[in-house]
């Protein structure tokens, strides 16, 4: 057994262990948690199959920013976990009965060299001086250029709904309404006054 | 070496994981949301898989991709959630039936 192997059955084993922990566990704050373990060990087994960079984005974006913003969340709501988990094991011979048909489909599969390739050889390892932050860069930003903005649109349209669905106008806050400002008229403000000259005595 | 049916294999058993994971909290919307980014994972394994075995860095891409509409995906969905919980004081999917007539 070499060496990348062996690191891969560890990792894989730390991962199956930690998405367990995400469905299993009573509480939602260790389940997020799990999540986080989830991501950083998939992290290291992308390292091994050489996406050095989908590894680090993967840490980076999802451990740094989306699990962040799960924890938030959870924290945030004051959920009644006990009333949640009744009836947890009402459908849980269904929910393992499907996992393990599932499990032994795609595993029948791939090992019953049905897959039109040879599934058991092993990859040829690109050259050591070779980046993959680059090749990805070139290829996405030659060809996949459009699909890449499309990207970049979505993320917006997602930052502009998730404002828009938490905003919360509270009451009795002293703002500008700047629409007012703009259309006020100088008659609404200045009130002149025609008087009869007086003599000073 | 690492395999093509090693690395398959491990994201059949992580998706189907997943899948358990979504009949067993089939309450908890949070939780529900988590078994879906881990299912987008378990997914973007095979693409990663795919991608060294053909030497191809096409599969990358997508997987670049899947990452992004997930974590919009997450962004909106933990919105909603917040709202839901704001309006209703619950996050249970059976109480979520003001529809019903």
């Amino acid at each position: 057994m070499t060496l990348p192997l062996f690191l891969f059955y560890c990792f894989a084993a730390i991962l199956v262990c930690a998405a367990l922990g995400v469905i299993v566990s009573r509480n939602t704050v260790y389940s997020a948690l799990s999540l986080v373990m989830c991501f950083v060990t998939s992290a290291a087994i992308w390292l091994l199959l050489e996406a050095e960079f989908l590894a680090l984005v993967l840490v980076l974006v999802y451990v740094g920013a989306v699990m962040v913003l799960f924890l938030f969340v959870v924290m945030m709501l004051d959920v009644d976990v006990e009333k949640l988990r009744a009836g947890f094991t009402r459908f849980a011979w269904l929910g393992w009965i499907i996992a393990a048909v599932v499990v032994f489909e795609i595993v029948g599969v791939v090992l019953g060299r049905k897959l039109g390739v040879d599934v058991t050889r092993p990859s040829i390892p690109v050259a050591a001086n070779a980046s993959n932050t680059t090749e990805l860069g070139v290829l996405l930003y030659s060809h996949y250029v459009y699909p890449f903005e499309i990207a970049a649109m979505l993320l917006l349209v997602a930052i502009v709904a998730a404002i828009a669905l938490t905003h919360r106008h509270r009451q009795g806050l002293k703002v500008q309404d700047i629409s007012r400002q703009v259309a006020v008229r100088a008659s609404d403000r200045v009130r002149l006054v025609k008087m009869e000259a007086t003599q000073r005595k | 070496m690492i395999t093509l049916a090693h690395t398959l294999t491990l994201s059949a058993v992580l998706f189907s994981l997943s899948v358990a994971g979504i009949f067993l909290n089939r309450k908890n919307v949070l939780l529900l949301l988590m078994c879906i980014e881990l299912l987008l994972l378990a997914a973007n394994f095979n693409f990663i898989a795919f991608s060294r075995y053909l030497h191809q860095l096409d599969g990358q891409i997508f997987v670049f991709f899947v990452l992004t509409v997930a974590a919009a995906e997450a962004a909106i969905g933990l919105a909603i959630v917040v709202v839901l919980f704001r309006d209703r004081r619950t996050i249970d999917v059976e109480e979520l039936n003001r529809l019903e007539g």
